[in-house]
């Protein structure tokens, strides 16, 4: 598809041991400007700690990870806070800062990372809230925010920071049903806009739908990986497709409770 | 009957001017070793918990030391020890601060690492992959909110201090319990004495208490915890 662009992300052979447990095998992973990549597998496959690895909150124990084909040199503190400034992190849990309001959560990188004044971080800011339709909840605290507002704050406060590649740790899976949509709608536009994205989930249909490549990961390997058309054919047999059913057919049963 | 009521009221009434003045002392002791013990404790507590293992070494080793030791015993140490030993000549006031301050940083830094290590780890992991330093994610993230949580924890530490400072009588600091015990040791009036210092710790006690519930009011993170009365 997209394979003459060089790639924006780019890590080579990530592996971590946590505790004698070998918990990503050799994991590499390419993504070309605009595109989605979705992670998808069992929980405990290794997807979040690989999200990890790729901005060094878990610094992986081999491999080499290069934004825009620059090999990041993890020990060194500016290169890995520039290096984290561009690559934007969503928490499943949110992860708000809980003393700080809305508005003041996506100003206060712009203001002690990215030097802006507190004018004009809080401009900048008060846009970003915009792009997510929150600017009316500009000065509520995270406490007063409902999940899906929460994460729609977060994914302002990554994109303030004008990212070239955002990472999505399983952005839904804390919510209410009702409220996944919001957030989804979001990254839908995201993604319509071009940005660029690797994104662990759970919604198989959001990932049939815009992922430009579905890799699936099991005891932290990447067992299988291709477009959703190949992977969820009726009939492919594949692992991936196999999961997805499960999933599917989990939904209804669970939508009964 | 009543005629010993007003003798005894006269006493404290000729004495009250004198123990006041300790009073002024008393709280700048107190001021001056919570300050300290903050700014000690602070860091300590941050190093405990990000630094390295020396340094955990090191601050349990210092907090060991000054929580096991009864604070007598320490002012005894420093002042008429140490102190001496390096020919450091302090007045009593500032010595009294340095040695209950040293102490108090002990006990505070037990304080703020417990609310540090209460806080989600997710807080500094997000302020991280927002591109800030270590430093700058405990600095604007960690500590603004460690702080707050620690204010009920601190106002105990307070009120012990508070009373910890009459133990500073014992090197002549001239504060409500000197005071207190050099007319009482005059006049003989034990009871009338003793009874208003109590009541001036207990006002001091009172109004630093009001005020540390004021600031927590003032700083609480609306819609977070639940407050007096509600879940």
């Amino acid at each position: 598809m997209t394979v003459s662009l060089s790639p924006v992300l780019s890590a080579r052979h990530i592996s971590v041991n946590l505790g004698g447990k070998q918990i990503l095998d050799d994991v590499s992973i390419d993504v070309s400007p605009g595109e989605l990549k979705v992670l998808i597998g069992p929980s405990g496959a290794g997807k979040s700690t690989f999200l990890q690895c790729l901005n060094f909150l878990i610094p992986p124990d081999t491999g080499i990870i290069s934004l825009e084909s620059h090999e990041i040199d993890a020990k060194n503190p500016r290169a890995l806070s520039l290096y984290r400034r561009q690559v934007g992190m969503i928490f499943q849990d949110f992860n708000l800062f809980d003393h700080l309001t809305a508005v003041d959560n996506v100003a206060i990188a712009l203001r002690k990372v990215a030097g802006l004044s507190r004018d004009e971080a809080r401009r900048r800011a008060m846009a970003e809230l915009d792009r997510v339709g929150l600017s009316q909840k500009s000065g509520l605290y995270p406490a007063e925010l409902s999940g899906g507002q929460k994460q729609r704050v977060a994914i302002a406060r990554a994109l303030a920071m004008d990212p070239k590649v955002m990472l999505l740790d399983e952005p839904t899976s804390a919510l209410d049903p009702e409220l996944v949509g919001e957030v989804l709608a979001v990254i839908r536009d995201l993604a319509a806009g071009g940005m660029t994205m690797i994104m662990a989930t759970h919604q198989m249909d959001f990932a049939q739908a815009l992922a430009t490549e579905i890799l699936f990961m099991e005891q932290g390997r990447i067992i299988e990986q291709g477009s959703p058309a190949e992977l969820l054919a009726p009939g492919s047999g594949t692992r991936t497709g196999d999961f997805c059913r499960r999933l599917l057919d989990a939904a209804p049963a669970a939508a009964k409770d | 009957m009543t005629e010993l009521l007003l003798a005894k009221l006269s006493v404290i009434l000729d004495a009250l001017p004198y123990i006041l003045e300790g009073t002024l002392v008393t709280i700048l002791t107190v001021a001056g070793s919570l300050a300290l013990g903050f700014v000690v404790g602070v860091p300590m507590a941050v190093l405990e918990v990000y630094g390295p293992r020396w340094s955990r070494c090191l601050i349990r080793t210092y907090v060991w030391f000054f929580r096991g030791m009864p604070i007598l015993l320490l002012l005894f140490l420093f002042y008429f020890g140490l102190f001496e030993l390096i020919g450091l000549n302090l007045s009593t006031i500032a010595a009294s601060c340095l040695v209950l301050g040293m102490a108090s940083a002990a006990y505070q830094s037990q304080i703020f690492r417990g609310s540090i290590q209460s806080l989600p780890a997710g807080q500094l992991r997000a302020a991280l992959a927002l591109g800030m330093r270590e430093s700058e994610g405990i600095l604007y993230i960690v500590l603004p909110q460690a702080l707050r949580l620690s204010i009920p924890g601190w106002s105990n530490e307070f009120s012990i201090l508070l009373k910890d400072s009459a133990m500073c009588f014992v090197l002549g600091t001239p504060e409500i319990m000197a005071r207190t015990h050099f007319v009482a040791s005059r006049t003989y009036e034990h009871l009338a004495l003793y009874l208003t210092a109590g009541v001036l710790y207990f006002c001091i006690t009172l109004v630093g208490v009001s005020l540390l519930r004021c600031l927590e009011r003032k700083v609480r993170i609306p819609g977070y915890a639940s407050v007096n009365g509600s879940f």
